[in-house]
């Protein structure tokens, strides 16, 4: 029985009178893809601000290869090998494709040429190499999320956590996305990379995640095979209301956008 | 770096060579006069353009230096060369104190450049009201001139002292473009929270900045006092230094290696223009500077030195 | 030093000054409040106001306290244009560039200033400059009184201003939500001049109250800039209230401490709760949490 990678463990935060995550738990296994996904306003990206330390939780735990790493500041968690990226993008926009993507080699590479040098291979892997000369505010929505993606690539995460990497897009670079972030889970080369992502698109859910878990107004209401989930009614009435699931009974249809999200 | 390292060497050998051919006070005291708002505005830069920490204040550095190399050599008796290694030494452990207080509670933006203010503020009433620093009438160095004491007879002298200051400034700052610290810095200057998500440690790379940054302004600060012989609180952390330093860093081009050097020129030329034609009027030099700068702000952001990549960025998109 | 007789016109002084320091930080927080931006050119504003005053007196006869209906408008046009014209082209969408507008501009002011009428103090005289009045054991000046009550007066104008006519609808309305009000139609470029302009118009009538008691050198502003700042963010950036009970409190802070710390050497003090604050508490005193 293999430990869990990341163990979160009644993991609370609340804002004034706002309660944004309640209670969450849950452990997510090396080497899997798996999704956390939930109506606008769940909590999701609160979430992953508490897992990654840009939040305090009021109360829970958060645990990362063993060790507790409850509010533990961000740069700590990169280094220890857990990054995130986010939901609205943050190039660094004086900087070129190439530079940006150093920064994060950089986390384990002192050296400037070999950085630059990581920077291009990764670039390769996402699908930016005839970009890398390209100052990051010039490219396009598709163009920053791969930067975002290649960016976290390249400080060897042993734990990526994706903001919903693929909002923003239109249907083809969806197609085009998929690919890349299913081979950094599979990619031999790359010794496995555990991924959760935060994600709207469940096309995407339904083809890359084998765990998802819901989070529905701070709590996590399911737990299961995107298959599981997505027919569990108490979901269907998290994103359609009370008494859609009754309503939907025998119409599911997997890969179905649910509504919440306008891409 | 190797194309940058040879441009300073190219650099410093013209204006080596300008500097031994040269005859004329006039061209020598500006030449002296233009590497010396170099110094101060490249000292800027490496907070300011690279760190992206608006300082507006930078005075307290450049007093820190000036009194401390005034004041090793009157009541400690040190030799000054002694005292310019303490002066830098001093005036980079005033940046380390601020940045360690400023950065470790997260103060940025404007309230940042509020905060540097108010320190020199502090600093230049101290220096008033304190007997040491000779208060409001300041500390005058002796006339001794010998290279043991730092003091030359000809300008020349004082202009390779400062060009070796700003060579070492132009070597730290293309080091900032070509290091693994110069890239975690500019990524927290271009977007803090995702260079943290990616293990960058603002407040480190944020107080090493600071920390260069104050040295180098010290540096000024020191070289002042052995040009003039003279520092007083208004000169050593008021505004006017404060000032000079970040408007010639902005209008040559924040976060470039050449812009400082730029900035200082075109501002340098801009005040000797005026001079010569209205005369020395106490102010008009900061007039022309304030409004080179709203201008500059207005309506070229990156700076001089931005002009020219956007016409180079231009032209090579023709092609 | 602690006796009554010394300490109780101190702390009167020092809220009379600290009137019309409120005045100052009130125009400072509108500004902040609603454009979001730190106004650097606050101090060399009110310098162009105290030399308005003091030009007005000095060449036309007109009283200070007359020459309200005079300087104030005229400052309000001045902070409209200011913002209309420059400060706004400046931005660019970057804080980092009105912070440097509003610095070259204080510059440029203040420097003006210095070649027009050199760096000397010059100061007015009133029928009434000397008059004192007796409050206990005080004798305070009546020109000082009367800034008081004005700074009130003018204070309480602006709140009316905000909270009970249209055009402070509006402006509370851009503070809030900049797009949304866009949407409903209101010209928010207008509205920033506005604020711009009123924030000015503050200053103008600070200058009218100061200037009989005060005086007037290129270099004031300076001095008024940082204590202006250090109230707002004691108070609280955006905080009318915190603006009134800051400036209330650093006039007192800043009469006592100098009768303690001598004159210099107190202004210290207010630059190091300026920090203190900023670094420890920089939602001040009445601000919300960041």
């Amino acid at each position: 029985m293999t430990a869990p990678l990341l163990g979160l463990n009644g993991l609370s935060i609340a804002f004034g009178g706002l309660r944004a995550v309640q209670g969450v738990s849950l452990d997510v296994m090396p080497g899997t893809l798996t999704a956390l996904i939930g109506p606008n306003g769940a909590g999701k990206t609160t979430l992953f601000a508490l897992m990654s330390g840009f939040l305090q939780p009021d109360s829970g735990s958060v645990h990362f290869m063993g060790a507790d790493i409850t509010g533990r500041a961000p740069h700590l968690n990169a280094r220890a090998g857990m990054t995130r990226t986010f939901q609205i993008v943050q190039p660094f926009a004086a900087q070129t494709v190439r530079e940006n993507i150093a920064v994060g080699a950089h986390l384990h590479e002192p050296r400037r040429a070999a950085a630059l040098a990581a920077a291009e291979a990764v670039a390769q892997r996402v699908g930016l190499a005839s970009q890398l000369d390209k100052s990051a505010a010039d490219l396009t929505v598709a163009g920053r999320k791969r930067l975002e993606l290649a960016r976290a690539l390249a400080t060897k995460p042993k734990l990526l956590l994706l903001d919903e990497v693929l909002a923003g897009l239109n249907p083809q670079e969806i197609a085009e996305m998929i690919p890349v972030v299913r081979a950094i889970v599979d990619d031999a080369a790359d010794s496995g990379v555990t991924v959760l992502m935060i994600e709207h698109v469940m096309q995407a859910v339904m083809n890359l995640a084998s765990h998802v878990w819901v989070l529905a107004q701070g709590q996590l209401i399911a737990s299961g095979t995107p298959g599981e989930v997505t027919s569990d009614p108490k979901v269907i009435e998290a994103y359609l209301g009370p008494g859609a699931a009754a309503r939907l009974q025998g119409t599911q249809l997997p890969g179905t956008q649910l509504p919440g999200r306008d891409t | 770096m190797t194309r940058d390292i040879a441009a300073i060497v190219l650099f410093a050998a013209g204006v080596l060579g300008l500097t031994a051919v040269a005859d004329s006070g006039v061209v020598l005291t500006f030449v002296m006069m233009a590497l010396y708002a170099t110094l101060m505005a490249q000292a800027w830069n490496m907070l300011g353009g690279y760190g992206g920490q608006f300082s507006f204040g930078h005075a307290l550095f450049f007093g820190t230096g000036a009194y401390m190399q005034a004041i090793a050599q009157l009541n400690l008796g040190l030799n000054a060369w002694v005292a310019l290694a303490l002066a830098v030494v001093a005036a980079a452990g005033v940046g380390l104190f601020v940045g360690a207080l400023t950065f470790r509670y997260g103060l940025k933006g404007s309230y940042f450049a509020l905060v540097t203010l108010a320190f020199a503020e502090v600093f230049r009433i101290l220096a008033v009201s304190v007997g040491f620093t000779g208060g409001g009438v300041g500390l005058m160095l002796p006339l001794q001139e010998s290279f043991a004491n730092l003091q030359f007879s000809s300008r020349k002298g004082y202009i390779v002292l400062v060009l070796g200051f700003v060579v070492a400034a132009l070597l730290v700052t293309a080091w900032l473009r070509h290091s693994r610290f110069g890239a975690q810095l500019q990524a927290v200057r271009d977007n803090e929270d995702a260079a943290r998500a990616i293990g960058v440690d603002p407040f480190r790379v944020k107080l090493g900045a600071i920390t260069l940054s104050g040295g180098f302004m010290g540096a000024a600060g020191a070289f002042y006092v052995q040009v003039f012989q003279y520092i007083d609180p208004s000169i050593g952390f008021g505004p006017h230094t404060s000032v000079e330093a970040l408007v010639a860093a902005i209008v040559g081009g924040m976060g470039t290696l050449w812009g400082p050097v730029l900035g200082a020129l075109v501002l340098h030329l801009l005040a000797d223009f005026t001079r010569n034609l209205f005369g020395q009027l106490p102010g008009l030099n900061l007039v022309i500077y304030g409004s080179v700068l709203v201008v500059i702000v207005m309506f070229l952001p990156r700076g001089l030195s931005g002009v020219g990549r956007s016409v180079r960025d231009a032209w090579r998109a023709r092609k | 030093m602690l006796e009554f007789g010394i300490l109780f016109p101190s702390v009167l002084n020092g809220l009379t000054t600290g009137a019309v320091y409120a005045l100052i930080a009130l125009g400072l927080t509108l500004i902040y409040g609603v454009l979001h931006i730190i106004n650097f050119a606050h101090g060399a504003s009110l310098m162009v106001a105290l030399y308005a005053v003091y030009g007005l007196k000095q060449h036309l006869g007109i009283d200070p306290y007359l020459a309200l209906p005079i300087v104030v408008p005229g400052m309000f046009v001045l902070g409209y244009g200011l913002q209309r014209l420059i400060i706004n082209r400046a931005s660019h969408g970057r804080d980092e560039n009105i912070l440097l507008v509003t610095l070259g501009i204080s510059i440029v002011l203040e420097n003006l200033a210095l070649m027009f009428f050199k760096s000397d103090t010059r100061s007015i005289e009133t029928p009434y400059t000397l008059t004192t009045v007796a409050i206990g054991p005080a004798m305070i000046a009546l020109p000082k009184l009367v800034a008081f009550a004005g700074a009130l007066v003018t204070s309480s104008l602006l709140l009316w201003l905000v909270t009970r006519t249209d055009l402070g609808r509006a402006i509370r309305a851009v503070a809030k939500e900049k797009h949304g009000a866009k949407l409903m139609g209101i010209d928010v470029d207008h509205v920033y001049a506005m604020c711009f302009g009123i924030g000015l118009a503050c200053l103008g009538a600070a200058a009218c109250f100061l200037l009989p008691a005060y005086y007037v050198n290129p270099q004031v502003g300076g001095g008024f800039v940082l204590v202006a700042f250090t109230i707002v963010v004691l108070g609280g950036m955006g905080s009318f209230a915190g603006a009134l009970m800051g400036g209330l409190l650093i006039g007192v802070v800043e009469s006592v401490g100098g009768l303690f710390l001598g004159e210099s050497l107190g202004q210290i003090g207010i630059f190091v709760i300026f920090i203190a604050v900023l670094l420890f508490r920089p939602q001040g005193l009445f601000g919300a949490k960041a």
